[in-house]
């Protein structure tokens, strides 16, 4: 996700039928939603939530050259996109999805309006709808926002030491490890024996002086 | 583009968040520590050699135990827009009818709370504690007036629930169809055809050996049983988790069961998981729960009554009270999309820092206008069956509880509540009447004839994961194949294969109550020989 969703207008579906014969009993199992950019943009991701959609196909109308009067033309990017594996069944009926810039079979630059093609063979449901479309556009090109944020501050990198005529971390440290191995022997191998020297009968205590 | 790379990222990320700090990490970081002054390791190539060290001894190993265990209990990632409830349940029509299922019980729960005048929990006198200390070991003994109790609600209330699931976008214009009237249960989700059983459990099949079928006395033990013996044994050596889940698929020995089965559990017995325990064995003896009382209900209803599990009694209600008041338990609502309800200090309803969860399976805020509680888990009539078979496994009450507490937490929820995964319950009940439709159709019409829906039959079984039904050794075995395969679905096909099997006698009953009679009894049923020919001998 790129940023914020960028101005559009999502008109309503219209479903498609043969013919002007319009009855109660007709279910569409095909709609047609357009929604109109506010001005040009290049398309980086279209996120949706899904109800009931079995599969999707996204046409794009494309301004072919920078003037606002050169000519337009449409362009599928994605044919038939599966939502459902299975359009009687409920897997995938209600979630969100998001297609991106890279699936699309053209380059979304350039687009003034998106077109989606909902379809939904099956009879099992009542209606069937492409809810909350949030579209993004690829002004910045360089961000790297494939990946949440906070994932990029599990691991920091670290930064090189700026050392300062100090000597280098390193070898200081190898020479250190080898001073600490030898304490750590040294601590796992002490006796219980006294230095002894000053002791008399166990007491420090030099009041006494011996004479002999 | 969320692609594969990245989304191991998130995960690798998000599991390395929740052992962050955990008792292995820190025990992994003595461990690099101490190894420093050894002397194959060296400064230089120092990252390398720690590593190499971890490996040798067995940490490295685990770790890769404790990975495997978050990996399988962490929800699937989400798409950034969804919320969380979505990624617990995408289906919002079974987010309402689990949470308005919930209101329901904590109504009752209530009304229960005020007709007995109990408190929901209270604190006990120093006595009573004393008291409770004394006879920790012998608590079956006691026996306090439970009569005016009843326990919560039964399997078939839930049944009622399920059936009465609504879809509003699911099409009943057709009015009186086939598909209305075919079964009971009217949620389309996606589930397996034998077919597609065939390729998911393919160690089943009849091709391939398993402890159930080929250990039977008439085989000679070199043949199969000797060799998947000592298998086993090397697993455990290794304590390698992935390995013991792929050799429980084909059973598990019994001398070797207990161990395998912690092994895929990744239960480590720890001293953190000992003073676990402890800790709520003291909030057991602190306070009183009205839930308790339900618990001790439902022991002496379902498990004091049953032949082979009545001698474990006194270590049920160890188990379950402690369980009641278990923490960690509430974590695996992160990713249930049950809610646990909670309750405000008496007086105080609708203030936040006056809440509290129960039972709590979070620890109590003792108050002296009463205490509340979030309701973490009521149990319902039966639920101390989903402990009992395991008390034959483990003897020490505390892995016994680390034990229950995981396969609660990975299995036994999907059992009682209303989701769309495909372990559970629904899903569940749908499977089984799909697979009878399909491959009994004669037998799924002739009960429907005589007002003897299967699945009313078969509900209880699957419920509780056939536990108290099959005989023990034989329920064993299957909870080897539901720990081996992590899912619950064997539990729908062993219900259809039990119908597949009495279809005879079935088809010659008229009544209802003659349907049960001829399903009253599997005490007698060997499990993989039904499972095995339901799956793999059948003709499609």
């Amino acid at each position: 996700m790129t940023g914020n969703p960028v101005d559009c207008t999502v008109k309503s579906p219209v479903a498609l039928k043969i013919g002007d014969a319009v009855s109660d009993l007709f279910c569409p199992g095909v709609y047609i939603t357009d929604i109109v950019l506010g001005e040009p943009e290049n398309i980086q991701e279209i996120s949706f939530k899904n109800y009931y959609t079995a599969y999707l196909t996204v046409c794009v109308l494309k301004r072919e050259g920078g003037t606002a009067d050169s000519p337009v033309k449409w362009a599928t990017c994605v044919r038939n996109h599966c939502l459902m594996a299975n359009p009687h069944t409920e897997g995938g009926s209600q979630d969100y999805f998001s297609i991106y810039r890279q699936q699309m079979l053209t380059e979304p630059d350039n687009v003034t309006t998106v077109r989606l093609i909902q379809r939904q063979p099956s009879s099992v449901w009542l209606s069937f709808a492409i809810e909350d479309i949030k579209i993004y556009s690829a002004a910045h090109e360089d961000s790297e926002r494939d990946v949440p944020s906070w994932l990029s501050t599990i691991t920091p990198v670290e930064e090189p030491l700026d050392l300062n005529g100090l000597p280098d971390p390193h070898a200081v440290s190898s020479s250190i490890q080898q001073m600490w191995a030898l304490t750590e022997v040294m601590q796992s191998s002490q006796t219980t024996a006294s230095v002894g020297r000053f002791d008399v009968d166990g007491c420090y205590d030099i009041n006494l002086l011996s004479y002999t | 583009m969320m692609n594969e790379g990245s989304e191991l990222s998130v995960t690798i990320a998000q599991i390395v968040q929740r052992l962050k700090g955990t008792h292995l990490h820190s025990q992994l970081e003595k461990q690099a520590k101490e190894c420093l002054h050894r002397p194959e390791i060296r400064l230089e190539s120092i990252k390398e050699d720690v590593r190499k060290f971890l490996r040798a001894t067995g940490w490295e190993r685990k770790l890769q135990n404790a990975v495997y265990r978050e990996l399988h209990i962490l929800p699937p990632s989400g798409h950034p827009e969804a919320p969380l409830e979505h990624t617990k349940e995408p289906l919002a029509y079974m987010r309402k009818a689990q949470a308005s299922w919930e209101k329901r019980i904590l109504k009752s729960l209530n009304s229960m709370c005020t007709e007995l005048g109990v408190p929901l929990a209270r604190k006990r006198p120093v006595l009573e504690q004393k008291e409770l200390t004394s006879k920790w070991n012998e608590m079956g003994a006691d026996e306090p007036d439970l009569s005016k109790f009843r326990p919560v609600y039964a399997p078939k209330d839930f049944l009622e629930v399920l059936i009465n699931l609504k879809n509003p976008n699911h099409d009943h214009s057709d009015g009186l169809t086939a598909r209305s009237h075919w079964g009971l249960i009217p949620i389309s989700l996606s589930v397996r055809d034998v077919p597609q059983l065939r390729e998911a459990y393919p160690e089943l099949s009849l091709s391939c050996s398993q402890l159930g079928i080929d250990d039977h006395a008439h085989v000679p033990p070199d043949l199969f049983e000797s060799e998947h013996i000592r298998i086993g044994k090397k697993v455990v050596d290794e304590q390698d988790s992935a390995a013991a889940q792929q050799y429980s698929r084909q059973g598990s020995p019994t001398g070797l069961r207990a161990q395998l089965w912690a092994l895929i559990l990744n239960i480590t017995n720890d001293p953190e998981d000992v003073a676990h325990y402890e800790q709520l064995k003291a909030a057991v003896i602190h306070h009183d729960l009205l839930v308790d009382n339900l618990i001790y209900k439902d022991v002496k209803l379902t498990a004091s009554n049953d032949d082979y599990y009545f001698v474990f009694e006194d270590v049920l209600y160890q188990v379950l009270l402690c369980f009641s008041r278990d923490t960690a338990v509430l974590e695996h609502f992160s990713y249930n999309s049950a809610t646990p309800p909670k309750s405000y200090i008496q007086g105080k309803t609708g203030e936040e820092e006056f809440a509290v969860v129960y039972p709590p399976n979070v620890p109590l805020l003792p108050c002296q206008m009463g205490i509340v509680c979030r309701l973490g888990v009521i149990p319902f009539h039966g639920f101390s069956m989903y402990v009992a078979p395991l008390c034959f496994l483990y003897n020490e009450p505390c892995k016994l509880y680390s034990v229950f507490r995981e396969m609660y937490v990975r299995y036994f929820f999907r059992l009682h509540s209303i989701s769309s995964s495909p372990s559970g319950i629904v899903s569940l009940c749908l499977q089984f009447e799909r697979l009878l439709q399909i491959h009994l159709p004669q037998l799924f019409f002739h009960l429907q004839e005589i007002m003897a829906q299967p699945l009313r039959i078969a509900f209880k079984w699957m419920v509780r994961a056939f536990s108290g039904y099959l005989s023990t050794d034989q329920l064993l075995l299957l909870w080897d194949r539901i720990l081996g395969y992590d899912s619950l679905e064997l539990v729908a096909v062993l219900a259809a294969a039990v119908f597949a099997f009495r279809a005879e006698n079935l088809m010659e009953v008229t009544s209802l109550a003659s349907a049960e009679a001829v399903l009253a009894d599997l005490s007698t049923l060997k499990v993989m020989p039904l499972l095995q020919i339901f799956l793999f001998a059948n003709v499609i």
